[in-house]
């Protein structure tokens, strides 16, 4: 799954964005609440709205599988975050 | 903060300087009632935060307590200075043989209080200060230190007064100076501070303006004079777009975006950190520019506070560009206001090129910053380039705009 802010672009594998657990992981770490799980406690959404306050600190990609989720500086060509 | 002058007379009164033996009422019918006790000639008085009672027809005098009610009940009633009144105020006229004028204000030069005395009261003091300099004396002192009874003493006899009344009006500066420090004012003024002929002093008339940041620390003296905690007590009501400002800074936790205060000039201003909003609002100034608003935003605003700002001050009538400039920072970061400022740019169907006058922010993830404003064509400065330049940048390009 993508989702495009002015700023930011966040990609998550499909696999990933299903696993509950990670799902509730990443809600948990994301200082400026990106991701979310859905109301059943499930899946993982990325707000979109939140996108741009990305303060690109990485812990998104400590708290998943690496290359699971990959953040995006729409502003830098398309530069990936690592 | 302004406090009404009842308010400010019952602080007077607390520290224990004499004062008349008022009343404060919102009824006709009571100041009828104060009158009767006061038993002689009063006068009564509009309680407004805005100057210009007298000539506004808000101070009128009464020979009974008949005509105190009649004059309570018209004053009530007027507006002065677009402003209800609080109230009334009935004061006994008292038989003075001489006004003098006792004052502390804060120095934000020198970052001390200074006391302010003369012997010609009951006007301005900027007026005895501009006709008569030889009678109004200063003296700083220290807001830290202990204050001493001689250096009232000084600058009340560096003026020429003597004798029983040096002795008398010493404690009555000391007075207030110390309530000055104790309640982080930054105004303590009694004009006039009458003489009475039985040789003592009275005040007849005071002004007290406190610390808006320290409202905290007075909260029980606020309360017991009935402050209210959502009253400003500004000289002016806030306009919509002060509000506004309020509004946007209230919606977000995440950093600051304060004292929004509305000018009518073509630039707007989103300006801030560590004491640079007011250096750079001079500045632009300085190089005739007319901003259209004053701000401070800093403490790392969140992107959406930051664009709401920009947005609101881009849609101010008047407006034709904005310049986003701030002192060196550290805990802000460049590329969050950065991205907050073009997004306003661009949800309100503007360039950011065009639209942003100059971007100034140097600090914390300008590399990141400068990449974004690179990105969309905003003219932008490092640290190399200082406050005054960067103000100078500004008022030079909404200029060629005006010229268009």
């Amino acid at each position: 799954m993508r989702s495009d802010g002015l700023f930011i672009a966040v990609e998550v594998d499909d696999q990933v964005a299903d696993d509950a657990a990670l799902a509730a992981t990443l809600a948990e770490a994301c200082p400026v609440d990106i991701f979310a799980q859905t109301s059943d406690g499930g899946a993982l959404e990325i707000v979109q709205q939140n996108l741009d306050e990305c303060v690109l600190c990485r812990l998104c990609l400590d708290a998943a599988p690496e290359g699971a989720v990959r953040v995006i500086k729409l502003y830098d060509e398309g530069a990936v975050l690592v | 903060m302004r406090f009404f002058e009842y308010e400010a007379r019952e602080i007077v009164k607390r520290a224990g300087i004499p004062v008349t033996d008022y009343g404060f009422t919102t009824n006709p019918a009571q100041a009828r009632e104060i009158a009767q006790r006061i038993g002689g000639p009063t006068v009564i008085k509009s309680q407004v935060l805005s100057g210009g009672r007298m000539k506004a027809g808000g101070v009128k005098f009464a020979d009974d307590p008949q005509q105190a009610e009649a004059h309570a009940r018209e004053i009530l009633a007027l507006e002065i200075g677009g402003q209800e009144p609080r109230g009334v105020l009935v004061d006994p006229r008292a038989d003075v043989e001489q006004e003098y004028y006792a004052g502390v204000v804060w120095d934000g030069t020198r970052k001390q209080p200074v006391m302010i005395f003369s012997p010609v009261g009951g006007i301005d003091i900027e007026q005895v200060a501009e006709e008569q300099p030889e009678k109004v004396s200063r003296r700083h002192f220290s807001n830290i230190l202990p204050f001493s009874d001689f250096q009232a003493k000084e600058a009340i006899a560096a003026t020429g007064v003597s004798g029983s009344a040096l002795t008398r009006l010493t404690p009555i500066l000391t007075r207030l100076a110390k309530l000055f420090v104790e309640n982080d004012m930054t105004l303590a003024e009694i004009n006039p501070l009458g003489r009475l002929a039985d040789g003592s002093f009275i005040a007849l008339d005071a002004h007290m303006e406190i610390e808006n940041e320290a409202r905290g620390r007075h909260k029980r003296l606020l309360a017991e004079l009935g402050v209210g905690e959502q009253e400003t007590r500004q000289a002016r009501e806030p306009t919509p777009f002060e509000i506004a400002g309020e509004q946007i800074d209230a919606s977000d936790h995440r950093g600051v975006a304060g004292n929004v205060t509305e000018f009518d000039g073509n630039l707007g201003l989103v300006i801030g950190a560590g004491g640079g909003s007011l250096t750079l609002f001079d500045a632009v100034r300085a190089h005739g520019g007319r901003p259209a608003n004053y701000c401070e935003i800093g403490g790392n605003p969140s992107v959406a506070k930051a664009c709401g700002l920009a947005k609101l001050v881009l849609s101010k009538p008047g407006v034709e560009r904005i310049a986003v400039m701030m002192s060196i920072v550290s805990n802000t970061r460049v590329d969050i206001v950065a991205r907050g400022v073009i997004k306003a740019c661009l949800e309100l169907g503007h360039d950011p090129a065009e639209k942003i006058a100059i971007f100034r922010i140097p600090g914390a993830w300008e590399e990141e910053g400068f990449k974004i404003l690179e990105r969309y064509g905003v003219e932008y400065a490092d640290r190399s380039v200082s406050l005054n330049k960067a103000a100078r940048r500004a008022v030079e390009k909404i200029e060629g705009v005006a010229a268009r």
